[in-house]
């Protein structure tokens, strides 16, 4: 018996390496600490009625936050590991098996459990109040959206010490990622993981569309939304599109997997090119996806700290549809090397090509509107003015890497390593890092402090052109991506060594970015003003934190930059817009439904992972359960009295 | 505010300097920018062209962000103009659609010419006939076989100089990408089809080659030496490979696929249509059904132990179409079947 169970563990959990075990203990110790927090301080009940079951939009925008700096921590970690392994050649710090988990987890962790919880995060926190809505179209359907993609992500995490990581890249192209050649359970944890969390993503995507399209305040015509609202239009409308397309490709490699189907085998008909297209369909809108939102930050970052109007509206807006279409018809320039024909990767050369017309109008459009302003540099512009110079430069690698028979010699190369991680640092977390300054005072109340940000900005600027640039260099000295090691006669190790420091300047970077925050929560005033940049849309104009249903009224649009406009008549002397007088505000109830059934959904992927039917079928039954119990909860909306508005709105301006 | 734009410019300049001195000590073993072939050297014209062009428009953008950002701060004392209101100019506006657009009508012409021209399936200009070097990316080695020489190598290709090569590449293993960077782009190895590269060395040399596409465990070590030599000492390599090295079997063919890694290996020998036996033996599965294997008892093996085992040797189909040694036939043996009971 003994014997049974000691034999089950040694293949259960991951064994046979320190740093796994330094990690196990790690997370016992955490979780033990986190449950006698909350048991010592009597805080369970308080978790559950005001966190797990919360559908107001930003308390679910707050956790997508926390989770993804929980993941950015552990995709940094992947990363230096990475690093630390080919700072020198013939390192043995991480034996093979090891360095190709490692660079999966990284690829999967930071693209889909580190930039769209932090792009929906960000969706969650500011477009109700941009919009000057009081809250998502579905409240309901948004709570469930963030527990799905949290119980995936917990799910994927899981590998880590549980049945072994995937190891087939974070695309897991077959036959690679075949039982033939992946008979462990990691790539199932990988497709259970991803499935369940894109789920999410999806009913995200629509519930902000609808948001957008349905909860705009009165007199905001689609023409007089704010920037960064008409990006998560786009990058919404594309998640529609492409997240389909996921779901069902890692569906079929699922079948191939558990049932022995065989749409992407090398044989019974199987196809793997199959797969590397279809994945592509997704992946390549999916970059577009994380990329659009932080257009429209900077947009509207630009505009606050220059103090001028955004530079070219129409031109900005009609830019973002025109990426959002053509990054559908683009996906074939990752593997122009597969042999299609000189006329198929014209096309896709060209495509590709395009895209970089609207982006460079953006540019420019970013610097007129700074042309004839008046810049200041707090945080969210340093991260904007790093974006600039980094992205045109990520940007012109790209148009290189677009030019098919030039392709031949950058693909899989450092160049595109190189490439893209310019483009998704300097671009997207540049981006993201951005948006949460800006609006952290808005979600919390208090502004972030601005010496430790302006030094997490500087390690990571420079410790990204440190780390990449070499990268550029070791890819036409002919270094593929991921090798686990190389040897001294290549000569790669200096660049490499270079590359290593500048990893890890970025690694300090994100220290100070926590103890920002840590030191923020402690130190910083409260911001009392509601709108401490001076800001220009209607977010700006409720007071921070925003009050549980963000608009006392609705308020009356009539221009683009509605809060400036306001704030000018003010200052010119003319009586502020009426108000018309309070009514009650009907709210959505809280559920601990998504919770439940997200976690049931985690049930039964982790028991199709194992092929424990007899766990996977339950969880099944669970989620159906949840549903049907949804479908008969008929008590989900309550209205806010006059007399509570009221109190809240004189304690909230009170402290003006 | 001010020290920040120092700080800034200070960055820039860091990074800047940097750089320079990293390309200053690597220019010469930057071997994609070193070609020696006649295709990557079109490639390398092609790196260059379509850079300059990206250049006439990334420099002055660089430039203006700097002079704007600088010019604009926000300082008590600053008599630069400021136009808070000021959002539109469709004057400006039309610039800057059309220039981007501009440049990218010219280089999506020279692509579309360059890709034209440098499909990899096309014959490169020359007197001399091309040789065939057949390549196969085996877990996690190279495998060269000379159908017209009649010999074989492991992680090591040998082959005239000023000769067009014509590579026909296929895999019996995760695919993978053939490259070596001197002498042109890579192309994907995969199963099941044989893919065509041609290739060309101008002068005698070795050329680094590896796997660029990532392929599992000890993908890393997929290095090969491409060694372009005279037309006599290839001939007297040859020779020397026929009269010294042993036999490629189909056994030995078989142990050779096994997962792992392999040291440089010659062979004076090998089966007879082995290239076409490892492109069918995938592709031959698309007619499922159609041939006898269908009445036939498929073998089972245990799942998990050799699961990357294709089995060359066995027994039961023979491929009509090809001319192959009687224990050259092959086996269509199913993955599925090694894994139809999921763990």
């Amino acid at each position: 018996m003994w014997e049974n169970i000691k034999e089950f563990a040694s293949e259960f959990f991951v064994t046979g390496d320190p740093l796994i075990y330094g990690a196990d203990v790690g997370i016992a110790l955490t979780m033990i600490a986190i449950v006698f927090i909350l048991t010592y301080f009597k805080k369970w009940t308080w978790l559950w009625r005001e966190w797990l079951t919360t559908v107001d939009h930003k308390r679910i925008g707050i956790m997508y936050i926390i989770a993804s700096i929980l993941m950015l921590f552990r995709g940094g970690v992947d990363a230096l590991l990475m690093r630390t392994q080919l700072a020198m050649p013939e390192m043995e710090f991480l034996t093979p098996e090891h360095y190709n988990q490692i660079f999966t987890t990284h690829g999967v962790i930071m693209i889909l459990f580190m930039a769209m919880p932090l792009m929906f995060g960000l969706f969650n926190i500011v477009v109700p109040l941009q919009l000057g809505a009081r809250d998502v179209a579905f409240p309901f359907l948004n709570s469930l959206s963030f527990w799905l993609f949290f119980w995936g992500a917990m799910l994927f995490n899981l590998s880590f010490v549980i049945g072994g990581s995937p190891d087939a890249g974070w695309l897991a192209y077959p036959p690679l990622s075949q039982m033939s050649h992946s008979p462990g359970v990691g790539q199932d944890f990988y497709i259970w993981g991803i499935q369940i969390s894109g789920i999410g993503s999806l009913m995200t995507g629509i519930n902000f569309i609808v948001t957008i399209l349905k909860m705009r305040a009165p007199g905001m015509s689609l023409m007089k939304m704010p920037m960064f609202s008409w990006s998560v239009l786009s990058s919404c409308i594309t998640i529609i599109f492409a997240f389909p397309i996921l779901t069902v490709t890692l569906a079929l490699l699922f079948l191939d997997r558990y049932l022995g189907a065989h749409f992407f085998t090398l044989d019974g008909g199987g196809n793997p090119m199959m797969y590397i297209n279809l994945i592509w369909m997704w992946g390549h809108p999916e970059v577009y996806i994380v990329i659009l939102p932080a257009f429209g930050i900077f947009s509207e970052i630009v505009a606050t700290f220059s103090r001028k109007k955004l530079f070219g509206y129409k031109s900005m807006v009609f830019a973002m549809m025109i990426i959002s279409v053509l990054s559908f018809f683009t996906w074939l320039h990752h593997f122009f090397t597969m042999g299609s024909g000189a006329s198929v990767n014209s096309f896709f050369a060209i495509t590709t090509m395009l895209i970089a017309i609207p982006t460079g109008v953006k540019v420019f459009n970013w610097l007129f509107t700074m042309f004839r302003g008046r810049i200041t540099f707090e945080t969210p512009m340093l991260w904007t003015i790093g974006f600039i110079p980094c992205f045109i430069v990520g940007g012109m690698t790209g148009v290189l890497l677009s030019v098919a028979p030039a392709d031949f010699q950058f693909h899989n190369s450092y160049f595109l390593i190189a490439h893209f991680h310019q483009v998704l640092i300097g671009g997207v977390a540049f981006g993201y890092f951005a948006g949460l300054a800006y609006w952290w005072p808005k979600v919390f109340g208090f502004r972030l402090n601005e010496k430790l940000g302006k030094w997490a900005f500087w390690l990571w600027n420079i410790g990204f052109y440190v780390c990449f640039m070499p990268q550029y260099i070791l890819g036409l000295m002919g270094m593929t991506r991921r090798v686990s090691s190389y040897t001294w006669d290549s000569g790669w190790w200096e660049l490499n060594l270079v590359s290593t420091i500048g990893g890890f300047l970025m690694g300090i970077g994100f220290l100070f970015q926590v103890w920002q925050i840590a030191h923020s929560i402690r130190f910083m005033d409260r911001d009392t003003t509601g709108d401490p940049w001076n800001g220009r849309t209607l977010e700006w104009s409720i007071p921070s934190p925003a009050p549980l249903y963000n608009f006392a009224t609705l308020p009356q649009v009539s221009s683009q930059d509605e809060w400036w406009e306001e704030k000018q008549r003010i200052a010119a002397g003319k009586a502020p817009k009426q108000q018309p007088p309070l009514e009650p505000i009907h709210m959505p109830k809280n559920s601990g439904i998504p919770f439940i059934k997200s976690f049931f959904w985690f049930i039964a992927g982790f028991g199709f992972v194992f092929d424990w039917l007899w766990m996977a079928i339950p969880g099944l039954a669970g989620v159906a359960i949840c549903m049907l119990a949804h479908s008969f909860n008929y008590d989900t909306d309550y209205y806010i009295p006059v007399d509570d508005i009221k109190r809240t709105e004189a304690a909230a301006r009170g402290s003006v | 505010m001010k020290k920040s734009s120092w700080l800034r410019r200070l960055g820039t300049f860091a990074s800047l300097a940097l750089m320079a001195a990293l390309m200053a000590g690597c220019t010469d073993k930057m071997i994609v920018l070193d070609p020696k072939g006649p295709i990557g050297e079109q490639q390398r014209d092609l790196i260059y062209i379509s850079t300059l062009l990206c250049l006439v428009i990334i420099v002055p953008v660089l430039i203006i962000t700097g002079v704007i950002i600088w010019r604009y701060r926000a300082r008590p004392d600053n008599k630069a103009k400021y136009e808070p209101e000021w959002e539109h100019s469709t004057k400006l506006e039309t610039i800057w659609w059309g220039i981007p657009i501009i440049i990218i009508i010219i280089l999506a012409i020279v692509t579309v010419r360059y890709t034209f021209a440098l499909e990899p399936s096309k014959a490169l200009d020359s007197d001399k006939e091309p040789i065939t070097i057949q390549v196969t990316s085996l877990d996690w080695k190279w495998l060269f076989t000379y159908p017209e020489q009649g010999i074989a190598t492991v992680n090591y290709v040998q082959f005239p100089e000023d000769t067009p090569i014509r590579f026909q590449l296929t895999s019996d293993a995760p695919m993978n990408s053939f490259w070596i960077p001197q002498l042109g782009g890579q192309l994907y190895t995969m199963s099941g089809m044989a893919m065509t590269l041609h290739l060309q060395a101008d002068e005698p040399g070795e050329y680094f080659g590896s796997g660029a596409n990532f392929s599992g465990k000890d993908f890393a070590q997929m290095r090969f030496t491409a060694n372009a030599t005279s037309d006599e000492e290839f001939e007297e390599w040859v020779e020397e490979i026929k009269r010294k090295a042993p036999i490629l079997t189909l056994d030995g063919y078989k142990e050779l696929a096994e997962p792992g890694v392999s040291q440089v290996q010659t062979f004076s020998a090998f089966p007879e249509g082995l290239f076409e036996q490892i492109v069918t033996k995938y592709a031959a599965s698309h007619n499922h059904g159609l041939t006898t294997r269908e009445v036939e008892p498929r073998e089972q093996t245990k799942h998990g132990e050799d699961h990357n085992d294709i089995d060359v040797k066995a027994d039961d189909t023979k491929s009509e179409d090809l001319e192959v040694p009687a224990e050259g036939s092959h086996d269509h043996h199913s993955e599925t079947d090694e894994h139809a009971g999921h763990r």
